[in-house]
């Protein structure tokens, strides 16, 4: 899930009585399973909650490809790394259909670069945790990949129709991602003593981080209640982190790693897995910027969008000199 | 930031035969780097044969509003359709 705390803007859901008629109209669209579009009439709030969080989870793609950019130079065999090289191109491929699915919505795409920026627009707290061994990768994939899968899979089914385009197809990309992760989390496990102390390292370095994603528990939250009923939040922040947990514990037992958590035990009577909680205050902290790679990341960011200055100056000067129509095949 | 690269919208056509599909859209400079973005952006999964890409600026599309004058008519058609018509079994295959 890369979308995290995204506000809702109002106090919470209007009855039928407190909306216009156009709001009535919209909701019984959406509560009628059909896909709002661009050029639809929508309530001021629905665009810009779309906004933030399309926009964050756009962000969410295009940051998370420095932990894992890190070890490209430095992957283990040519074919590990022409793997993890396809694996960073495809998020940057979903950043873009995000970028243009937010757009949709009114804003620029200078705009939402200018924002993320300038740190008024957030991306994903668990990029701020660094990749320090070729294990962190192959958890970066199970566990990140694993958990935004969980996030994503429900959002094809979003009410907003580039958004939920968008999610299709980056749902059809994203399982390659998470089994080339698990695929080397099976060789360093299965490998020398060394190399299954890396996985267990990474493993224990990665959980909580990962629980994290989902965001603390919204089941009071008004903003949450409301992108609920716009349908452009599927699942409360708690249900998808237990489902991520029970589908990713047995994972870990097949792997002989362990879950650093003592008190994860099975619940039968729940049905479910009972695991302790991340450290919340941890996570504003990161939030608030005070994470281990924030400033990094931040600093690649922009020293990518200078540095690239004069190449787009250099386009545009290129094709206004040379506009001309170009025929369709 | 008035100097931002112009919005594309990508269609792509498959390898079936199928009509060129639109899948999204991408900013680039000119054609040109909007065909190679395609390409990287649509197509890293050997998604497609061929690529066309239009400015998005140069898209005139019919407006939500009048969705029921432009299409409502076509619901009063049913006899368009085959089904319309009862035909014997006996007559065969129709």
């Amino acid at each position: 899930m890369y979308a995290q705390m995204v506000k809702s803007t109002g106090s919470g859901i209007k009855s039928r009585e407190e909306m216009s008629p156009e709001e009535r109209h919209f909701q019984d669209r959406v509560d009628a399973g059909e896909k709002i579009e661009p050029k639809d009439w929508m309530p001021e709030g629905y665009r810009k909650t779309l906004i933030r969080q399309i926009g964050q989870h756009a962000h969410s793609e295009i940051v998370g490809q420095l932990p894992e950019g890190n070890w490209i130079t430095r992957a283990p065999t040519l074919e590990r790394k022409a793997i993890l090289l396809a694996k960073v191109q495809d998020e940057a491929g979903h950043g873009l259909y995000l970028y243009c699915a937010a757009e949709t919505l009114g804003i620029s795409r200078d705009e939402l670069t200018r924002q993320l920026l300038s740190g008024k627009m957030k991306y994903s707290s668990i990029f701020n945790y660094p990749t320090l061994t070729w294990a962190d990768i192959g958890a970066v994939g199970w566990l990140v990949d694993g958990a935004a899968i969980m996030n994503q899979v429900p959002l094809q089914r979003t009410s907003y129709g580039p958004y939920s385009r968008a999610m299709i197809r980056i749902c059809k990309e994203e399982s390659f991602h998470q089994r080339q992760g698990y695929d080397i989390m099976m060789k360093m496990a299965n490998g020398t003593p060394e190399q299954r102390r890396m996985a267990q390292d990474a493993l224990d370095r990665f959980w909580y981080p990962s629980l994290m994603m989902f965001g603390p528990s919204d089941a009071e939250s008004v903003h949450s209640a409301q992108s609920m009923a716009w349908k452009i939040k599927i699942n409360t922040n708690d249900e998808l982190r237990q489902k991520f947990v029970d589908q990713t514990v047995p994972q870990a037992e097949y792997l002989g790693l362990t879950v650093p958590d003592p008190d994860l035990k099975w619940n039968e009577a729940r049905g479910h897995y009972d695991f302790s909680e991340p450290d919340w205050e941890e996570f504003f902290e990161v939030l608030k910027g005070n994470g281990p790679c924030n400033v990094e990341r931040m600093a690649a960011r922009r020293k990518a969008w200078d540095d690239g200055a004069w190449v787009r100056e250099g386009l545009m000067a290129h094709a206004a000199k040379h506009r001309g129509p170009v025929a369709a095949e | 930031m008035s100097n931002e690269l112009p919005l594309w919208e990508i269609f792509i056509r498959g390898q079936h035969g199928m009509s060129h599909r639109h899948v999204g859209s991408l900013h680039a400079s000119d054609a040109e780097m909007a065909i190679r973005h395609a390409r990287d952006v649509y197509t890293r999964r050997n998604e497609g044969v061929s690529i066309w890409v239009v400015r998005a600026a140069d898209i005139t599309a019919s407006a939500p509003g009048e969705k029921g004058p432009l299409f409502d008519p076509s619901n009063d058609k049913v006899y368009r359709h085959p089904t319309f018509f009862d035909i014997p079994d006996d007559v065969g295959a129709m």
